[in-house]
Formats: C-alpha cells, structure tokens, sequence
C-alpha cells in the first residue's frame, strides 16, 4: 500500500492504494455491517480473501446454499429494520439468489447482495460461470449494477445502500467482476450516499389530503383502519398507535402488518384477507371510511375487487405514489411515510370512541369463535392435534415474546391467526412470494438480528424439506433458533384446496418425510416428536428451555384444514366459516 | 378503450435501464409499438419515447411503477393530440424504374420523398410524417419493386411542455421545493403527473 495526498474540499485527505476487495470490506464496515451471510467460489475468491483479514469486525455466515443465504439475510432485515448483506458468486451462485430476490422485492426488504461475476474482458463469451447477472436480476430488484473497475466499487455500494434503506425499500444486486476485485486503486475513504438527483424516496407530503382526510375521518360513523407492513417498515408503530387510539378507530392488520400493534391492544381486532378473521372481512363491507396505512390491498386481502368496500370513502397513506388507485381506488390519498403523515394527521383528529361499532366487531369474534378458533384452539380429546393448540401452548411459553418465523401453508396462516405478539418486528413470513423454505433460513438470520431474543421457526413437513440444509449453518454456528415442524404428511395448503375446490382429488400432496429428528440429531442438534396431546406443552416447553438450537416434530392431524376462508374469487363479505 | 400514448420518460443515462424499462411493459403482455432514445434538451439525461396502445388507466398505472425506478426522473404519458410528432422512413427502390416511369418519380414528389442516396442500381428515399404516410409509401412503392424499408421509432415533443430544464434544476437540489412533488390529484386535468 502506497499513501499519497489528494486535495478534496480544501483539506487533505490521505488516499492509499488498495484493491476493489479491500474497498468492499471497508465499504461494508463503513456502513455499519456486522454480518453478513454467504457461499464462495471462483469469480468472488478475491473478495472472500480480503475478507479473512476482517473476520474479527464482519461475521461472515457460511449457509449451505445461496438461496438460505438471501433469506437468512431477508430474516436479519425483517427483525433488526437493517440492511441484510449476502455475498454469492458469479453463474449458479447469482441464479440461487433469485427467489430471494423476488421475496425481498414484494416484501419490501432491504438487501444488499454482492456477486462476483467473471473478469470484464470475458463479459458476454460465455465465460465458465458467467451468466448475465444484471438482466437476470432486473425485474426483481429496486436497482442493480455491475462494477467493471475497482473505482466504481465504493460508489456503486454507497448508491446500494442507500437505495435498499430509503424510501420503500428493497434488495439491489452489486455485480463485481473479478477483475475489479483484484485491481489496486486510490481510495480515499467511503462516502455514503445520501441523495441521487433521479431518486425520490419519498414523495413529499401534501397537507391538502391531510386535511381532506381529517374531514372524512372526523365525520365518519363506522371508521375502519387496516394496516400493513408500511408501519413496521416506517418505525411507526407508536404514531400508528397514537392515531388509531385518538380516533377510536378498530383496527385490523394484513399478514405483513402482524405484530405492528400488540394483539392484546383493544382496537386491535385481528387479520385481514383470504384466511384473516370473520369481523375484519364482513365489515370491511360496512364501514363508511376505509382507512388503509402502509398496506397496498394485496388480492389476498381484498378477494373480488368488485365487491370489494364499495360502499366506503378510502383513505390510502402510502409512500409510494404507483401504490395508490392501483387495485382499490383511493378517495383521498396521502402520500409520504406514514411516520411523517400519521402525526399530521392524528393531530386533525377529534377525539373519539366507536363504541357500537366496535360492538359489531366483537359480535363477529363471537361467532369466529364458536364456530371456528374453540375447537382449534381447545379440540376435543378424540381428535387428532391441532396446529392452533400448538400456538395456544406456545403464547403460553413465550408470553407473546418471541420471534416467530413461519414458512408458507397451512401452519403459516395458523401461526399468524393465533400466535400472540407484543413486540413489533416479531413476525417474518414469506407474504407476496409465499416463498416455502424461507422459514428456516430466515429464522438463522433473524437470531443473527434479534441475538437475544426467542426465535421459533414453525415450518410444515414440505417447506422445510426445501432448505432444511441450512441445519447446517445451524451446527456450526450453534444458532439458537427453536424449530417447530407442525407435520401434517400432506402438501396441506394445496391438498386443503384439493378437498374443498377438486372433490378431494389430492394429486401429488401426500409427501413422504424423512424422520425430522435423526436428521437433527445428524447435525448435532436436540429434538423430539410428539404426537399425544398429554405430552405437547412439555414437549413445547423442553424446546424453549433447552439451551441452543432444538427441534420439535409435532405430528398434527393429516386433514385439518384452515378456516375462515375468503374462496378465490370471492368478495371479503362471502368468508365461510367451514 | 385502448388507444395510442405517447410515454416521455426522463432518465440517467445508465447501460441496463433500457431492460429495465421495457421488461415492465413485457411483463403486462404490453407490445411496444414504437421506442426511441435520445439525448434531450438537458445536458446528460436521456430522453426515451415510447409508443404503446392501451387504456388510460393501464398507462396511468404502468408509468407511476416506470417512474418510480431509481434511474427515471420524470414519465409524461400523451394522446396524439396533445403531441407534434414524426417518424423517419426509408424506402431503397430500383433506379431503372423510377428513370423510366414518370409516374413514380410523380408518386414519390406527392409524398414528399426526398432522395438521399441515389446510385446506378438503386435510389434511397426518405418519408418523414406520420405513421400512416408512411405506411401509404410502402403501398404505393410495391408494385414499382421496393426493395428495402424501414421506420424509425417515433419521436414527440409534447405540446404543453416547457422542457426539462428547469425540472432538472429542482431534481438537482437536495430538498425539492413542493414544485417537483406535483401530485396528480391536485391537477387531476393535465395528463401530466409526477412525484
Ligand atoms: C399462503 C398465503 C396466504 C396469505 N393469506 C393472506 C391473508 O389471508 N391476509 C393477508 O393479509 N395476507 C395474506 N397473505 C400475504 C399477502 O400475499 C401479502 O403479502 C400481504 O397481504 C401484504 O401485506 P402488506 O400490504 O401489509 O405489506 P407489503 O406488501 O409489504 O406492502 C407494504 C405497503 O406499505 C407501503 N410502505 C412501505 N413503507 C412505508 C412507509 N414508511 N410509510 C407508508 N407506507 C409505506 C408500501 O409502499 C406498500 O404499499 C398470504 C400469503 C400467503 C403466502
Ligand atoms: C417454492 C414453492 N413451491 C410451491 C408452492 C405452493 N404451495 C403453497 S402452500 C404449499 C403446501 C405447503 O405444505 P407444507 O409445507 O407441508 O405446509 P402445510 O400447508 O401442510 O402447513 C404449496 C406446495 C409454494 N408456495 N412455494
């Protein structure tokens, strides 16, 4: 290293001679990177060898494939609101980042990937591992960019940064070629980035619509408030509460708001959508004004558009300006970040209280209640486990405290219907994707995120045959993550579709597992199976209180299936009970 | 109903953002009929048009997500009356038989052909107008043995802007004044939005 003197804004800065590999590590350390999860190989070696000096200051994580890599990251992001950092190589090791690209980018989660990618002079000859990383990724990044030269390397990541943090956020591709990684370069020291001229994070806040809104709102007789992961997304969370507490206003969450608002909050009155509660869906088509925060009416909350709050005035707080009128039409849309907007917003508000409205969400509990969450939460000693008792137990173990991290299917809409929050950030699911396997490997990350807190990753028999590799990961870093596999022997989601919408005709869902227990114990972790009912909260217990990493076989009931459902092409209003 | 707009889209000049754009019209099934770049009136930012046939509100929505990408300053989308615009046609064609028929030499002044190559073999004629002037050349050139053609994408200029200059400064400041948040609801008229 070679330091010499340049002139930047009238002082001297010392610039030294580095190469690209060096400059990705400082640039991540700049950043405030601590972890980061990843796999080598040929065209990222350089950048891994800069690494082995830093080991000290940058945790790297070894998952057992690229995809557990983006979502161990996509896991980290949900529960500490960082950026999550993965590093792949270039050909196969990029392609296996793709699903979690395409996760990230319909949940909003911010990455920063880094891929290797063949020396520059071979870009486009069909070089051993290359593939056209940049067009690949397009579609499912908010930005991307290839570096060429070591220069580019400390902008491009600062722009990287930037981008997946601000605004809405979402994963961007830095795709290094392994040249630049090797060449030496002056460095001069990392400057985050903090404005691009072409980039508006967020749209600048009107105080018209929060006026318009306020009048609507204050005049409204039967006010309805969904929100949805924008709250979580904008550490809103208090001006959320704030504003739904001044108004009197219910309030019902989509998957990816869970968690935003204490379950146990009394305006809190439950989960929106094809699988959510019987009151929040039938009296979205009753209430006068619709207020929507940080939520953009994914069909899977709204069923039949056309059937859809038609009889309600829309409030949209959005910060994404191509969110409004996309699917529902907003009256009055207010844009910006809702932690800006909601403040505004509640100081407008008259103070009120909805009691009979309110009376009418209760009402719909009861009959929820009666006719569905009784017997899933409290089955009758005859029948077979029920994954909604496996939640009850464990809200008693945890208290409401843990982290919960489900993979995709029945259990996930079980586990989100009844697991019980008081912290935000405590909920990762796989939402707009319904990426199966994500469960696992973002539970890892989501430890790495949350260190002290409970993680309990609850998969079915299916998904976690899909990364259940990353137990690996597991052995080796001694992750304390609790897994709980709710094992139905059944694809259940799809066979649940089967039964009520194909006479039963279950092609392809009987799925033969391995046993789940040996294949921990293989990679040195504790478990158990349980199948008794008289054993199940012991069994639940043990796995919270064993020290480290555990996993939980529960055998649940093969055809149980999972109620209220919104049916596909259905209006909210239509729910079934059964 | 679907009919023809005009997207005026604003960008960085960045390799790459061309896939990244027209795989949001590929996505939604939505052919591009005609797409051009170029340089605009601003000093180093790229001025693409694109031509697509579609309901308003399909545009509406499809150029909210275009403008949102992190490299996109600003999308206009236009009807055709709310636009000056031309495209560029060459047509190559024996030079036998526009020397020996009248009529043709007649046909390609009516059209208001300009030759732009002319050798032994074959004379390059250049059309600039509208779609369908163009189109009508091919037509009437076919029996005389056009051998080649070929049509630019189309290029607009929108008749109620004032350019990008001034835009361009506001996006330059750190803090945009409310100016460059123009919010589509509060001129619900101009066809003209941004954020
Ligand atoms: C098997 C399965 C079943 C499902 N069933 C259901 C169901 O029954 N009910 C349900 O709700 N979901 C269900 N989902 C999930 C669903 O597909 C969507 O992922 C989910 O509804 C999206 O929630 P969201 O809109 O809150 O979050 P996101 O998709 O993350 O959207 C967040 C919104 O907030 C905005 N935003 C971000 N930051 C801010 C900010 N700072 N200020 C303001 N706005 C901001 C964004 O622009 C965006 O519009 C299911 C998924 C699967 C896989
Ligand atoms: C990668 C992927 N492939 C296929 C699907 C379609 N799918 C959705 S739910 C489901 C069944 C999940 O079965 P399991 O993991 O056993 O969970 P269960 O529904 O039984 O709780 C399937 C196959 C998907 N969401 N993701």
């Amino acid at each position: 290293m070679t330091a010499t003197q340049t002139k930047t804004a009238g002082q001297t800065t010392p610039t030294e001679q580095i190469s690209g590999s060096e400059i990705v590590i400082r640039a991540l350390l700049a950043e405030g990177v601590e972890t980061v999860f990843g796999y080598p190989g040929g065209a990222i070696m350089p950048i891994y060898d800069a690494l082995f000096d830093y080991q000290e200051q940058l945790h790297h994580v070894l998952v057992r494939h690229e995809q557990g890599g983006i979502h161990a990251a996509q896991g980290f992001a949900r529960v500490s609101g960082k950026t999550g950092v993965v590093f792949a190589t270039s050909g196969p090791g990029a392609t296996n980042l793709v699903t979690g690209l395409a996760d990230a980018m319909i949940d909003s989660t911010p990455l920063v990937c880094i891929t290797g990618q063949v020396f520059a002079h071979l870009l486009g000859t069909d070089a051993f591992q290359e593939v056209d990383v940049i067009n690949i990724t397009t579609p499912v990044t908010k930005w991307n960019f290839q570096v060429t030269d070591a220069s580019e390397i400390a902008p491009a990541l600062a722009k990287a940064f930037f981008i997946a943090k601000s605004g809405r956020p979402g994963p961007v591709v830095v795709d290094i070629t392994k040249n630049a990684q090797i060449q030496e370069t002056d460095f001069a020291g990392y400057e985050p980035c903090k404005f691009l001229r072409s980039y508006r994070p967020k749209p600048i806040v009107r105080t018209e619509y929060i006026r318009e809104a306020a009048d609507l709102i204050n005049a409204a007789k039967r006010p309805f408030v969904l929100f949805g992961q924008g709250v979580i997304l904008g550490n809103a969370e208090r001006e959320f509460q704030d504003f739904i507490e001044k108004g009197g206003f219910p309030a019902a969450w989509t998957l990816l708001g869970l968690s935003a608002l204490p379950t146990e909050h009394p305006l809190n009155v439950g989960m929106l959508g094809m699988h959510g509660n019987y009151g929040p869906n039938v009296l979205t088509n009753e209430c006068d004004v619709l207020i929507a925060v940080g939520m953009r009416f994914d069909d899977r909350v709204t069923g039949r558009l056309d059937r859809y709050a038609r009889q309600a005035k829309v409030v949209h707080l959005d910060i994404d300006p191509s969110e409004i009128d996309k699917n529902v039409k907003a009256d009055v849309p207010v844009w910006g970040d809702c932690k800006e907007t909601l403040p505004l917003l509640t100081a407008l508000l008259e103070p009120k209280t909805h009691p009979e409205w309110l009376q009418r969400f209760r009402e719909h509990d009861l009959e929820e209640a009666t006719q569905v969450i009784f017997d899933e939460l409290h089955p009758a000693e005859n029948r077979e486990l029920t994954m909604g008792e496996v939640l009850r137990y464990l809200n008693e173990l945890t208290d409401g405290e843990a982290i919960v991290v489900t993979d995709v299917g029945q259990h996930q809409m079980v586990a989100s219907r009844y697991a019980k929050f008081r912290q935000t950030r405590s909920n990762v699911t796989s939402g707009g994707a319904g990426t199966m396997g994500f469960a696992l490997p973002a539970a890892i990350g989501a430890k790495f995120g949350a260190p002290d807190r409970t993680v309990v990753a609850i998969a079915g028999d299916g998904g976690f045959q899909m990364t259940m590799q990353e137990l690996g990961v597991i052995q080796q870093e001694g992750t304390a993550v609790k897994i709980m596999i709710l094992n139905n022997r059944f694809l259940g989601m799809v066979r649940q579709w089967q039964e009520l919408f194909l006479n039963r005709r279950y092609s392809f869902t009987d799925i033969v597992s391995p046993d789940f227990v040996k294949v921990a114990e293989a990679y040195g972790i504790r478990g158990a199976q349980v199948s008794e009912r008289s054993n199940l909260k012991n069994a639940i217990q043990t796995m919270l209180e064993t020290p480290g990493p555990y996993l939980l076989e529960v055998l649940v009931g093969k055809e149980n299936n999972v109620f209220p459902m919104v049916p596909q092409g259905c209006g909210v209003g239509e729910i079934r009970l059964r | 109903m679907k009919e023809e707009f005009t997207i005026t889209a604003y960008t960085e000049n960045q390799v790459g953002l061309l896939t990244r754009l027209s795989a949001m019209f590929s996505r939604r099934k939505i052919n591009i009929e005609s797409l051009n770049t170029s340089p605009s009136e601003a000093t180093d930012i790229f001025r693409f048009t694109i031509v697509i046939r579609e309901t308003e509100e399909v545009v509406r929505k499809l150029v909210r997500q275009v403008e949102k990408q992190v490299e996109v300053l600003k999308v206009y989308f236009n009807t055709d009356t709310e636009i000056v615009w031309q495209e560029v046609a060459l047509y190559k064609v024996p030079t036998d038989v526009i020397a020996e028929k009248v009529k043709v030499e007649r046909l390609l002044r009516e059209h208001g052909a300009r030759a732009v190559v002319i050798r032994k073999d074959y004379t390059v004629f250049e059309v600039t107008g509208h779609r369908e002037e163009t189109d009508n050349l091919v037509q009437v050139l076919e029996p005389f043995g056009l051998i080649e053609f070929v049509r630019s994408g189309r290029i607009a200029i929108i008749k109620a802007s004032n350019g990008f200059h001034e835009k361009l400064r506001e996006f330059e400041e750190e803090n945009p004044g409310e100016e460059t948040s123009t919010n589509l609801y509060l001129n619900q008229k101009e066809a003209v939005f941004s954020m």
